[in-house]
């Protein structure tokens, strides 16, 4: 109890830091939400008009210290750029709350699909004494890791929907019409996300594996008798596994942060694209939260894999 | 430069999965000839277009980014509206006279012309939209250009009497502002209502605006398509794929590489475009500020071979702040520099300006016009050549509109301008004392011929005026002015009927599927 009050502190004060970050971060680049959103072409007055609009016409602390206080209360602030009707901007977390399913749902798929593939090719692989499978699944999971994932998306594009017509590309359904042409559209996307993943998982759980393999335990689980299998699956596999559960936690933290590339690629309304067109647009509000957001996510799995290395090892609970 | 990034695509696809990208590749190019437009129109069907950028707002008035009004252009009308030869047509008013001392202008509305919300259009609506955009309602401005209305008078309920303070032969190009219903200002930003062909249905951030078939438009037999979408495409390579792929059946911003590769299964077509496209100079920075350098480097550029790269040789050279569509203002100084290199003379005006050497020079591009950095490349080459060492600094749009256009901290830029039907826009913001004048050009001659523009009537005399100010702007070599870009569109065979403007638009009413 006392471990979780520690941990739940420093994720407080992280979370604060990364807001203070990002904020000044805001102050030092350069551009502003005005200029971005009326062009070349405002007049003057305009200008002043939104700036007054905004509240950007408030001194930059005020400004911060109203919005952090709106936060501490559950309001995430409005949007500068994107406005909801009549004058009134859109809400953060309508914003927000309206993409974070398509990237939540994007990264689920393609954890399934790095878990179910990784996890038995890693075993295969280190199961296998066969020289030419250790060498094709060598060159393959080195290229399929080197292939930067915008290219990669476009391939998985090209491939699937324009020569094999499985998918249109660019013809994304939103969750809100068609919860299942949604998850279809979905598969392709993560099967970009997925392919580098799996490539790195499964070469990891290889190393750690035939690692494992040269311990003592081993030697004695054979002498004992145990069939081949019995010792892959039953010893070394479990004490593999365990790193692994690192890799994959670290995976999953960058999944559900967003896929910025593959959003951009694919045109999926995720979180990752917002972040990038609010960066660009300089809308504050809207990437203070996306950032808190990422960093929490990325806090919050390394503290559920620091739970499991507990429940799954009992020599860490200990210390 | 495409064709090596093709090749390159092509290799890691063969190392990666060659038998499948290798019959990809002959399933995938259906090479069939253009068609030609003789083709029956039908009625209905939808289209997706694709576009650039997200708009920044729906509200016609409050609306400023080129990339918003090119859609707008479909839901809203003004009393008069652009046609494709950049003439004037009258669209919500029927009819309009001039006072001859050009003060008053007489506007009758349309007769039976109707909102989408389906009231009629009232002389009440027209006052409002008039006075809401020139801030004659509240004080603030929406539209520069119609700062000068003193008042909009209703005479009686088909006619209505604009005053302005000044007469301008351009005052008419900026009574295009949309008429929107008398006090719906607030509600335009959510719900827009105009007089246009097609009606809103929906806008959802980051992907698309809906439109569909206004069936009341006054035009008649116009729009032919039931709905119409504007689908947010925000990277050109994903725009090629979703084409190919058929989720989009428009898109106007094809790069002359990407032409190469759809040729053949879409239709292509190419028109100069609003665009003027410049090496711009800080003309306040050094070594710039010396009028012989910038003669130098405009000698340097061969504008023959950037249109030959970067355009496909549809640009059009130009040498000062015009548009050759404008054809009344428009006068052709590209003999001053010539339209190929003249590197002894470069070095030579050099040599005369104390650099006799050449100089280290920064080009600052917004780096996500591709058209402008590939540009950069190819001008990089064409300075070394004369001794010029420049260096290419792309920075993100929201930093360029803020260092460069705003703040004008920069040494040279190659962007832009987009223009408008008006002479006097492209010209205006190279008076010294202009807030747009980011090259912070300086010329006394410059200033008092423009000057002159202002107080003067006669059309005649306007017109020489502004050929003289684009002379000044080129012997002075206020920037190296390179092209007026292409645009290029790809429509799908299917489709027919698309117009292009001389006005940054994407005019859908006249787009029909053939049988």
């Amino acid at each position: 109890m006392k471990y979780f009050g520690k941990k739940l502190v420093s994720l407080i004060i992280t979370l604060f830091m990364v807001s203070v970050a990002t904020f000044i971060a805001f102050q030092i680049i350069p551009g502003d939400v005005v200029t971005s959103i009326l062009g070349t072409e405002a007049t003057e007055e305009r200008e002043a008009q939104l700036r007054e609009e905004l509240g950007l016409d408030k001194p930059v602390v005020e400004r911060y210290v109203n919005w952090m206080g709106g936060v501490l209360k559950g309001d995430l602030g409005t949007s500068y750029r994107y406005s909801k009707s009549m004058n009134e901007m859109m809400p953060v977390a309508e914003l927000i709350g309206d993409k974070l399913p398509v990237t939540l749902w994007l990264a689920a798929i393609a954890l399934v699909l790095i878990i179910v593939i990784s996890i038995p090719l890693g075993v295969l692989w280190a199961h296998s004494s066969s020289k030419f499978l250790d060498a094709f699944l060598g060159v393959m999971t080195q290229g399929a890791m080197a292939v930067p994932s915008f290219f990669l998306g476009v391939l998985v594009i090209y491939i699937f929907g324009i020569v094999m017509k499985m998918f249109t590309p660019g013809s994304y359904i939103s969750y809100h019409t068609s919860f299942a042409g949604f998850l279809g559209y979905l598969i392709f996307p993560a099967i970009a996300i997925a392919i580098p993943k799996i490539a790195m998982t499964a070469r990891f759980l290889r190393n750690a594996m035939l690692g494992e393999l040269k311990q003592d335990y081993v030697r004695t689980a054979y002498s004992k008798g145990c069939s081949k299998n019995r010792v892959m699956y039953g010893h070394v596999l479990k004490n593999a596994m365990m790193p692994v559960i690192t890799f994959v936690g670290m995976i999953i933290a960058e999944v559900v942060a967003g896929s910025i590339v593959v959003e951009q690629v694919f045109s999926l309304p995720g979180i990752g694209r917002l972040l990038i067109s609010s960066i660009s647009t300089r809308d504050f509000p809207v990437v203070e939260i996306l950032v808190l957001y990422i960093a929490f996510v990325v806090i919050f799995v390394y503290f559920i894999v620091d739970m499991l290395y507990r429940v799954l090892d009992p020599r860490i609970s200990g210390r | 430069m495409k064709n090596k990034k093709r090749m390159l695509s092509l290799a890691l696809g063969f190392t990666m999965l060659a038998t499948a990208v290798l019959s990809g590749c002959s399933g995938g190019t259906n090479q069939s000839s253009e068609d030609n437009s003789s083709k029956e129109p039908t009625y209905g069907g939808s289209v997706v277009v694709g576009v650039q950028q997200d708009i920044d707002s729906l509200d016609p008035h409050k609306a400023t980014a080129a990339g918003t009004k090119e859609i707008l252009f479909n839901i809203f009308e003004g009393l008069v509206k652009p046609d494709e030869n950049g003439n004037l047509i009258n669209a919500v008013a029927s009819d309009y006279t001039l006072s001859d001392d050009g003060l008053v202008y007489t506007f009758t509305i349309r007769d039976g012309i109707k909102f989408h919300n389906g009231n009629a259009v009232t002389v009440n609506d027209v006052k409002y939209s008039l006075e809401r955009a020139s801030g004659l309602l509240d004080g603030t401005a929406l539209i520069g250009a119609l700062k000068t209305l003193k008042s909009v008078e209703i005479v009686d309920d088909k006619t209505v009497k604009v005053t302005t303070s000044k007469a301008s032969a351009e005052l008419i190009y900026s009574l295009t502002v949309a008429i929107i219903p008398d006090g719906s200002g607030e509600q335009e930003a959510s719900q827009p209502i105009g007089t246009g062909p097609f009606k809103f249905v929906s806008y959802t951030p980051q992907q698309n605006i809906v439109l569909e078939k206004n069936a009341d438009y006054w035009q008649n037999g116009l729009p032919y398509l039931d709905e119409v979408t504007f689908k947010i495409v925000t990277s050109s390579d994903t725009a090629l794929l979703e084409l190919q792929g058929g989720s989009i059946d428009v898109y106007p911003y094809l790069t002359d590489s990407q032409k190469a590769e759809i040729q053949g299964t879409f239709n292509v077509k190419s028109a100069t475009s609003d665009v003027v496209q410049a090496l711009f100079l800080n003309n306040a920075e050094a070594p710039f500020d010396n009028e012989k350098v910038r003669q130098a480097v405009n000698y340097a550029l061969d504008k023959d071979s950037i249109n030959g790269f970067v355009s496909g040789g549809n640009g059009e050279i130009i040498s000062s702040a015009m548009l050759p569509t404008l054809k009344n203002y428009y006068v052709d100084l590209n003999s001053t520099y010539g339209n190929t290199a003249n590197v002894e003379k470069a070095k030579q005006l050099l040599s005369e300006a104390g650099y006799p050497n050449g100089f280290d020079m920064t080009i600052t591009v917004p780096s996500s016009y591709e058209f402008h950095m590939e540009t950069a490349e190819v001008v990089v080459e064409q300075l070394k050549a004369v001794g010029i060492n420049a260096k290419i600094d792309g920075i993100e749009w929201s930093s360029w509109l803020s260092d460069v256009y705003s703040g004008r901290k920069y040494q040279s830029t190659i962007c832009g301008l987009t223009c408008d039907m008006t002479p006097s826009y492209l010209l205006n913001r190279f008076v010294s004392n202009a807030s747009k004048n980011f090259i912070n050009f300086n010329s006394a001659k410059f200033d008092e011929i423009y000057a002159k523009t202002l107080t003067t009537t006669n059309q005649t005399d306007i017109d020489g005026y502004y050929k003289e100010l684009q002379k000044i702007l080129c012997d002075e070599a206020g920037s190296a002015f390179i092209q007026a870009c292409p645009l290029t569109i790809a429509i799908n065979k299917k489709l027919d009927g698309y117009k292009f403007y001389p006005v940054y638009v994407q005019d859908m009413s006249t787009v029909y599927f053939t049988k």
